[in-house]
């Protein structure tokens, strides 16, 4: 018998008969949530930059990083730093970007998350390899908890899909907080209103 | 890899641990300071906090109960989206089928981000004899690694480590300044290190935190984004979970993640949460499920609740005996109060001490995301060990004497009065190394007359 079939037959008979599958519940919350959005961003380490309609994301992203050599957006809009070249491009090269700017779904007010896809990155690696992360959310998609966000993103195909809070850190040495640990070293959020 | 630990109990490894009482002290703080974090954290959520542990445990339950068909509805689905399904009915099994996928791709090196099931499993000490370089590119697992040491916590591998220490083992190995130990420069140092190898290296190796049965997408969690680097530039991923990490349906995430890293660390989501459904345009996915044990612990009714936990580290925290013993005394990968009732599930010889090592106050209990009753799991297995006959000598002994003068109150009262005349005239009997309750304490004085004794006094009117 191969190793799948023992294990599937050695778990039904181990396991006890059937329990109930309980419902989540979910407490209605009366929140500002892009408030909130902004102040639990905050505490984890990232930035929030409100822009109007007629703002543009690029010119912002560059009075922001006046140093940044290497701008790359996967947003076709941001027409300056699009990355047009995509298809072929090898995803190592992207090791030197100093800021990457990217559009999330929306955003969670209890967590400061962002959700993004695959299809929102073009390229899965380039919210993790760039130096500081732009992230553009539409202000009135912020919903109140996570529940809320699995209920927006439902059964949608994805190939890969993320929820990213706030810069790449880690306290592994003596719970020290260093921001920039693999992954980008600042997080800022672009809400749009 | 070193581990000396195989033979020794958990009570010499704590002694041993215990010489350094500065030491002690600082990471028994460090500790609490993480425990008042996840106070805090799940404070904020007000009273929403309980209801979701019950769902919570409430999901798992069921999971449990349904576990064969959840995992047959996860292979099919996770199949349908490219990935291959591996299953491995050991340890054993598990890293013959990485070697495997390795052997296929002629990869002699890959990165791996945290998880302990390849820990358990021995992964690195097998690849490494089979001439694989393993790099693990978690920050604290990276320290342990290159001090060729074992991680100590499930959540903070490098817990029991100062800066100087690391400092010094930085400089010694990824050639940092002699002296330097603040924390950002060191950090620096190693994503500089690491950086090298995420984009050097075809093969990279992640844990699974939850696995969507409904989708067949796996989720894991990280703040350094060590999993992402890795995975997102390997030309193959290889995910390896234990069978219990399955969950029904997607938005049951909604409620895990709302608890993991609170109860972990006190953050009310982890940096990044990466939902792996499909392997990226022109690369290999692997996952390999993995039983060791994990189908026999759910057989056992009184155990079975253990195979619920989400390895928030939240247990070893609050754990008033492993915040004064630390990680590594536990001689096994998964330390702390939960380690103590999955190790014994594996080898209830070699692990016959580990229950023994808890006060049963409780408060494991009381912080467990998903309402595993830990504590009474502990008690429970000193009961099957002592059955079995794995009870430890030292303990054998004493308690048979303490059974035999408590059936007999005469011998009781005869026994207690030679007791408190021999405490006060000898007190080095009792205030010795060879009385385990002495160490780190000092007796008290014994009292002048039992309670017994002292009741006949004054109850003498028979007025009560």
């Amino acid at each position: 018998m191969s190793s799948r079939d023992a294990i599937l037959q050695k778990v039904k008979a181990a396991q006890p008969s059937l329990l109930p599958l309980p419902s989540i519940e979910k407490q209605p919350r009366e929140v500002d949530a892009v408030k909130q959005f902004q102040a639990v961003l905050e505490s984890i380490g990232g930035k929030v930059v409100f822009l109007n309609a007629e703002e543009s994301i690029a010119e912002k992203t560059v009075a922001l990083f006046p140093e940044a050599k290497r701008i790359v957006s996967s947003i076709t809009a941001v027409q300056n730093y699009f990355f047009s070249d995509y298809k072929s491009l090898r995803h190592h090269s992207l090791q030197d970007v100093d800021v990457a700017i990217i559009e999330a779904q929306f955003g969670v007010a209890e967590n400061g998350a962002v959700w993004v896809t695959e299809e929102d990155l073009k390229i899965r690696v380039l919210p993790f390899i760039c130096e500081h992360l732009v992230a553009v959310v539409d202000s009135t998609t912020i919903v109140a908890t996570l529940h809320e966000a699995y209920e927006r993103i439902g059964a949608s195909a994805y190939g890969f899909g993320a929820f990213i809070a706030g810069p790449s850190k880690t306290a592994d040495i003596e719970q020290s907080l260093v921001l920039g640990a693999h992954g980008p070293k600042s997080m800022t959020v672009f809400l749009l209103h | 890899m070193s581990n000396s630990n195989h033979h020794t109990d958990h009570a010499t490894l704590a002694e041993k641990f215990n010489r350094d009482e500065a030491r002690v002290n600082w990471h028994d703080e460090t500790l609490w300071f993480i425990r008042q974090k996840r106070d805090r954290a799940a404070w904020s959520l007000g009273n929403e906090w309980e209801p979701l542990r019950e769902t919570a445990s409430a999901i798992k339950a069921h999971t449990l109960s349904n576990l064969s068909d959840y995992l047959q509805q996860f292979e099919k689905a996770a199949q349908q989206n490219g990935i291959t399904v591996h299953w491995a009915a050991d340890g054993e099994e598990h890293n013959r089928i990485v070697h495997g996928i390795l052997a296929k791709h002629n990869a002699t090196q890959l990165v791996k981000s945290k998880s302990m099931l390849t820990e358990e499993c021995h992964l690195n000490d097998y690849l490494k004899e089979k001439g694989v370089e393993v790099i693990d590119t978690d920050l604290g697992e990276r320290i342990v690694q290159l001090a060729e040491e074992h991680p100590s916590h499930i959540v903070l591998p490098c817990i029991h480590w100062k800066k100087e220490e690391i400092g010094e083992l930085f400089h010694k190995h990824l050639g940092s300044p002699e002296g330097v130990i603040d924390p950002s420069f060191l950090t620096n140092t190693a994503r500089v290190h690491l950086r090298e190898k995420f984009l050097t290296r075809r093969v990279a190796i992640t844990g699974v935190n939850f696995a969507i049965a409904e989708t067949g997408e796996f989720v894991v969690c990280t703040n350094e984004g060590n999993a992402d680097m890795g995975a997102h530039l390997s030309d193959v991923h290889i995910a390896c979970m234990g069978i219990e990490k399955l969950i029904p349906k997607r938005e049951h995430l909604g409620v895990f993640l709302r608890l993991l890293a609170r109860s972990a660390t006190g953050q009310p989501i982890t940096t990044y949460s990466s939902h792996f459904k499909k392997p990226r345009e022109g690369q290999e996915m692997h996952l390999v499920l993995v039983d060791n044990g994990r189908s026999t612990q759910l057989g056992r009714e009184d155990f079975r609740n253990s195979l619920k936990c989400i390895r928030c580290g939240a247990c070893f925290n609050t754990c008033p005996v492993y915040r004064r013993s630390g990680g590594h005394s536990y001689h096994t990968a998964i330390a702390g109060p939960i380690g103590s009732i999955l190790a014994p599930n594996l080898d209830m010889r070699q692990y016959k001490d580990l229950p023994f090592a808890s006060t049963l106050c409780g408060s494991c209990s009381n912080v467990c995301p998903v309402k595993i009753n830990i504590h009474e799991q502990l008690y429970q297995w000193r009961q099957v060990l002592t059955e079995e006959g794995y009870q430890p000598k030292s303990k054998t002994v004493a308690m048979k004497a303490m059974a035999a003068t408590l059936s007999k109150p005469s011998l009781f009262s005869i026994a207690g009065k030679w007791g408190r005349k021999v405490m006060g005239l000898v007190p080095g009997l009792v205030s010795n190394r060879l009385n385990p309750w002495y160490k780190q304490r000092e007796m008290p004085a014994p009292p002048e007359q039992s309670f017994t004794e002292w009741y006949k006094q004054n109850r003498k009117g028979g007025k009560s």
